[in-house]
C-alpha cells in the first residue's frame, strides 16, 4: 500500500491500519532486537579481535627486542631507547605476577572446592558432602557452656563472600593485564618499525604529553572508569554470580559456606518451587499492570494539564505552573510519607472524616490508591516537560491550520498531539522502565502490603524491585534477589531496545553497535 | 486572514465568544480544583508542623494550639521530667547532626561527582577515539540494572576497604556511580560549535587546554545544573543509605533520620516534630528545584529533539 491509498481511507480504516501494522511490526521488531544483540556482541568481539590482530605476525616480523617483549614486558621498549615506558611495562608485569602469587591464586583455588563436609545446622538434617563449595575450610563448632555453640577455627575459616568477591576482582585485573600486555607488544613493534625507517622513536616525556592531547580521553576517563569498575561493575558481576549459588539465610558467611547450585534458583523462581514461582508470577503481572497504568495516566493527564495551563486566554500561567511544580519539588520521601499518613487506616483523612476507608490496607483499594497517588506525584513532571514542548511548536503551523479552517480539536489531533508524541517517545519509554523500577511510591506508601501468607515474603502491591529489596534487606535471600535483579534487567533492556527499534524517532539507534 | 467574506455572521460570532468564555471558565474551575487537591497534602504537612497537640492526627483540620516548639525540638530537646536540655549526643533523633552529615556528604559528593560527570561527558562529546561507541553502549547497559540489586555487594566492598557505615564510604559510593550520569551534560557539550575547538587547535592548543580554557567557561549553566542535582541527591536518597548505615544513628542522613522518626514506638510523640523537620529541609530543596526546572526540561527532552 502506498501513501495515496492510505490518505484515501476513512479515519476508522486508518486507525485499523495503524493497529494492524503495529502488531504485524512486532515480529520484525523482535527479530531486529535479536539482530541488535548479535551485532552488539559482534562489535565487542571484533573490538577484542582488533586488539589481538597481528599479534602473531608482529612476533614473526619484529626484531629480537620485540620478540623478547612477548615474554618480558617492556624489553622491546627499553631496547628501542624508550627506557621510561619499558620500565612501566616491566613494573606492570612484575606487580601482576606478584599480585597473582600472593593474592589472586589463593582465591582462584578456592572458588570451586570439591568433597567438602558440610555439617548440618539443624538436628533434623544429616551432614553432607558437597561439590563446588566456595571456600575450603568449613567452620567447626563445639558445644560451649556459655554461648551454646562456638566456632573454634575463627582465624582460618573461609569466607565465601570474600572469596567470590576477590575472585571476580582477580578476573577483572587479569583482563586489564592482558590489555596492557597486548599494548606492550604493539608498542614494541611500532617503535621497531620507526627505528627501521630511520627515525627516532618518541621519548617518554613526549609520550606523557600525549595524555594531555591526542590521548586526553584516557586521562579523562581513567578515574571514572576505575571507580565504576570497583563500585558498579564488580558488585553487579558479584551479584550475577550469587544468582547461581545458595547464598541465603541458612548459608550466611562468615558462619557458613555457600556453594554453586547451577540454575536451581532460576528454576525455583520460574516453576519448580510452587510458592516462589506463584509469588513471582503474581508480582510480575501486577508490576506490568502498574507500569502501564502509572505511565499512561501520568502521560495523558499531564499533557491535558499542560494544554489547559498553556491555553491562550488563560491568565496567571506562572501561578498555576508554580503550584504544581511545588509538589514535584518537595523531596519524594517527604510527600510520600505524608500521603501514607494522610491515607492511613485511622490517621489523616480517616481521622478528619471519622471514617474507616482502607486506602492502603485492602488489596483493591491499595492498588488503586498507589496509582492515584502516583498520578499526584507524576503529573506535575509531565506537565513541566510538555509545557516546554508546547512552547516549541512553531506558531505558524497553527496559523496556517486556522486559515485552512481547522477547529481546535483538529488542531490538537493533527498538530499538537503528533508533535508531542513524536518528541516524547523516548521519554515515554524511559518512564515505563522507570515505573517498573519505581521503588519509592510503593515502598513508602504501602511497603508492599497487604501481605497474605500465600506470598513468599512479599505483599500484593509489591513490585519486582521492592520484592528484591525486601529479599535483600529483610530476609537475606540474596540468591533469589539476584535472580529477580537479572530478570528485571533483561526485561527492561529487551523492552527498551524493542521499543527503540520500533519508534521512528530513533532510526539511527536501530543497529545497537 | 484575507477572506473575511466567509466569516460567520455576527450572531454566531457572539455565540462563539460565549462558548469560548464558557470553556475558559470551565478550565479555571478545573485548574482550581486540581490545585486544591495537589496543594492539600503540602498544606496539611505545614499545618501539622505548627500543631501544639501531640499525636499522629486530629479530627479537625486547623490545630487548636499553634506552636513553634516542634521546630525548636529538632535542635534542642528538653527532658520531659526535669526540663533540662538533653545533650545532642543523647538525643533519640539528633536532627542537627543529620543535617550536618547530609550537608557534608552532599558537598563532597557534589564536588567529586560534578568533576567526574564533566570529564566523562566532555570525553564522549568532543573527543573521538576507537572504543567510544563500545563505552557508550556498555554505559547504557550498566544503567539498566536495577540500582540497588548489587547493594549487598557494594556494602561488602566498602566493608573490606574499612569504610563501613561511615560518611566517607557513602561519599565514595555516590561519587563512584556518577560516571553513568553524563547524558544531560553530554547533550549540552554537543551543542557547542565544533569550530571553536578547531580554531583553538590551529592556534596550537592541546585538548587539555581546550577543555579548561574554552569549553568549561562556556558551560557555566550545565556546571551549575550538574552541581545542583548532585548536591540534592543525598538529601532525598533513602534506599541505599538505609541499607548502608544499618542502625548507626550518628551517621544517618536527613532522609533516613526522618523516616526513623516514624518508628511505631515514637511516632505519636514525634509526628509533629517529623513534620517540622520535613518542612525545614523541603524549603531549600523546593526553591532549588524551581530555579532549576528549565534545565530539567531541557535535560529530559534535549536528546529527543535532536534525534
Amino acid at each position: 500500500m502506498d501513501f495515496l491509498d492510505y490518505v484515501q481511507m476513512t479515519t476508522g480504516q486508518k486507525i485499523a491500519y495503524r493497529i494492524k501494522s503495529f502488531f504485524t511490526g512486532i515480529p520484525g521488531a523482535i527479530a531486529n532486537f535479536f539482530k541488535a544483540i548479535g551485532l552488539f556482541f559482534k562489535s565487542i568481539f571484533t573490538h577484542i579481535g582488533r586488539g589481538f590482530k597481528n599479534y602473531g605476525s608482529r612476533f614473526v616480523n619484529g626484531d629480537a627486542g620485540t620478540k623478547l617483549s612477548y615474554v618480558i614486558m617492556g624489553a622491546g621498549s627499553m631496547m628501542h631507547k624508550q627506557i621510561g615506558k619499558g620500565l612501566l611495562f616491566l613494573a606492570a608485569e612484575v606487580s601482576y605476577f606478584y599480585f597473582m602469587a600472593t593474592f589472586g591464586l589463593t582465591y582462584i583455588n578456592k572458588i570451586y572446592c570439591s568433597d567438602i563436609l558440610i555439617k548440618s545446622q539443624k538436628p533434623t538434617e544429616p551432614d553432607m558432602i558437597v561439590n563446588g563449595v566456595i571456600g575450603r575450610e568449613a567452620p567447626v563448632y563445639v558445644e560451649d557452656d556459655l554461648f551454646g555453640q562456638k566456632m573454634v577455627n575463627v582465624d582460618t575459616v573461609d569466607d565465601s563472600n570474600r572469596i567470590l568477591l576477590f575472585f571476580v576482582l582477580t578476573i577483572l585485573i587479569t583482563i586489564a593485564f592482558i590489555a596492557v600486555y597486548v599494548t606492550n607488544t604493539k608498542s614494541a613493534y611500532n617503535s621497531y618499525e620507526i627505528i627501521k625507517s630511520g627515525k627516532k622513536p618518541v621519548g617518554t616525556i613526549e609520550e606523557l604529553k600525549m595524555f594531555l592531547d591526542e590521548r586526553f580521553h584516557v586521562t579523562l576517563l581513567v578515574i571514572p572508569v576505575v571507580l565504576l569498575l570497583m563500585f558498579t561493575v564488580l558488585p553487579i558481576l558479584f551479584t550475577v554470580c550469587i544468582a547461581f549459588t545458595n547464598y541465603d539465610i541458612d548459608h550466611q558467611p562468615p558462619g557458613n559456606l555457600y556453594w554453586w547450585v547451577g540454575f536451581q534458583n532460576f528454576a525455583d523462581v520460574f516453576y519448580s518451587n510452587p510458592m516462589k514461582s506463584e509469588t513471582f508470577g503474581k508480582i510480575l503481572v501486577w508490576t506490568l499492570v502498574w507500569a502501564v497504568f502509572a505511565t499512561f495516566t501520568n502521560y495523558i493527564f499531564g499533557i491535558i494539564l499542560a494544554l489547559m495551563i498553556n491555553k491562550k486566554d488563560i491568565k496567571f500561567k506562572g501561578f498555576w505552573r508554580t503550584m504544581f511544580v511545588i509538589t514535584a519539588a518537595v523531596p519524594q520521601f517527604v510527600t510520600l510519607l505524608i500521603m501514607r499518613l494522610l491515607l492511613g487506616d485511622s490517621t489523616g483523612l480517616n481521622a478528619l472524616w471519622n471514617t474507616h476507608i482502607p486506602f492502603l490496607s485492602d488489596v483493591t483499594w491499595a492498588r488503586v490508591t498507589v496509582i492515584v497517588v502516583n498520578m499526584w506525584v507524576g503529573i506535575p513532571y509531565t506537565m513541566l516537560i510538555s509545557s516546554g514542548l508546547l512552547m516549541n511548536i512553531p506558531e505558524d503551523l497553527y496559523e496556517s491550520a486556522r486559515i485552512d479552517g481547522a477547529n481546535a480539536v483538529q488542531q490538537f489531533t493533527k498538530i499538537t498531539f503528533p508533535y508531542i508524541f513524536f518528541v516524547t517517545t523516548p521519554y515515554l519509554i524511559t518512564t515505563f522502565v522507570g515505573n517498573i523500577n519505581n521503588f519509592n511510591v510503593i515502598y513508602f506508601l504501602t511497603g508492599g502490603g497487604p501481605s497474605p501468607a500465600s506470598y513468599y515474603k512479599a505483599g500484593q502491591t509489591d513490585l519486582l524491585v521492592t520484592w528484591l529489596y525486601k529479599l535483600t534487606v529483610n530476609t537475606s535471600d540474596f540468591n533469589l534477589a539476584a535472580v529477580i535483579g537479572i530478570f528485571v534487567f533483561i526485561f527492561c533492556a529487551a523492552g527498551s531496545l524493542i521499543t527503540f527499534n520500533m519508534s521512528k524517532a530513533s532510526k539511527n539507534e536501530e543497529e545497537f553497535s | 486572514m484575507t477572506n473575511t467574506s466567509v466569516q460567520p455572521p455576527v450572531v454566531d460570532q457572539s455565540g462563539y465568544a460565549a462558548k469560548k468564555r464558557a470553556a475558559n471558565i470551565a478550565i479555571y474551575i478545573i485548574l482550581s480544583i486540581m490545585v486544591v487537591i495537589w496543594i492539600f497534602p503540602i498544606v496539611w504537612l505545614v499545618i501539622q508542623a505548627f500543631r501544639g497537640e501531640e499525636g499522629i492526627s486530629t479530627s479537625y483540620f486547623f490545630p487548636k494550639q499553634w506552636t513553634f516548639d516542634n521546630f525548636v525540638r529538632l535542635f534542642v530537646e528538653r527532658d520531659d521530667a526535669t526540663g533540662e536540655i538533653i545533650p545532642q549526643s543523647e538525643m533519640i533523633y539528633p536532627y542537627g547532626k543529620w543535617i550536618l552529615n547530609t550537608f557534608f556528604v552532599a558537598v563532597c559528593s557534589c564536588i567529586i561527582s560534578t568533576l567526574i560527570i564533566l570529564m566523562v561527558s566532555y570525553a564522549f562529546s568532543r573527543l573521538r577515539f576507537k572504543s567510544r561507541k563500545t563505552f557508550l553502549n556498555l554505559g547504557l547497559i550498566l544503567g539498566m540494572f536495577p540500582g540497588f540489586m548489587s547493594m549487598a555487594a557494594t556494602y561488602a566492598i566498602i566493608e573490606i576497604i574499612g569504610l563501613k557505615q561511615s560518611l566517607f564510604g557513602l561519599i565514595l559510593v555516590y561519587s563512584a556511580g556518577a560516571g553513568l550520569g553524563y547524558q544531560v551534560s553530554k547533550g549540552f557539550f554537543d551543542t557547542i560549535p565544533r569550530s571553536l575547538d578547531e580554531a583553538a587547535k590551529i592556534d596550537g592548543a592541546t585538548r587539555n587546554q581546550i577543555f579548561w580554557i574554552i569549553i568549561l567557561p562556556l558551560s557555566k549553566p550545565i556546571i551549575v545544573y550538574t552541581a545542583l542535582t548532585t548536591f540534592i541527591g543525598p538529601w532525598g536518597d533513602y534506599i541505599f543509605v538505609s541499607y548502608f548505615m544499618k542502625a548507626n544513628k550518628d551517621n544517618f542522613t536527613v532522609a533516613l533520620g526522618l523516616y526513623s522518626m516514624l518508628e511505631p514506638e515514637h511516632i505519636s510523640k514525634y509526628f509533629t516534630t517529623f513534620c517540622a523537620g520535613a518542612v525545614l529541609i523541603a524549603i531549600p530543596i523546593t526553591i532549588l528545584f524551581i530555579i532549576m526546572q528549565r534545565f530539567y526540561v531541557a535535560g529530559v527532552t534535549g536528546g529527543a529533539v535532536k534525534g
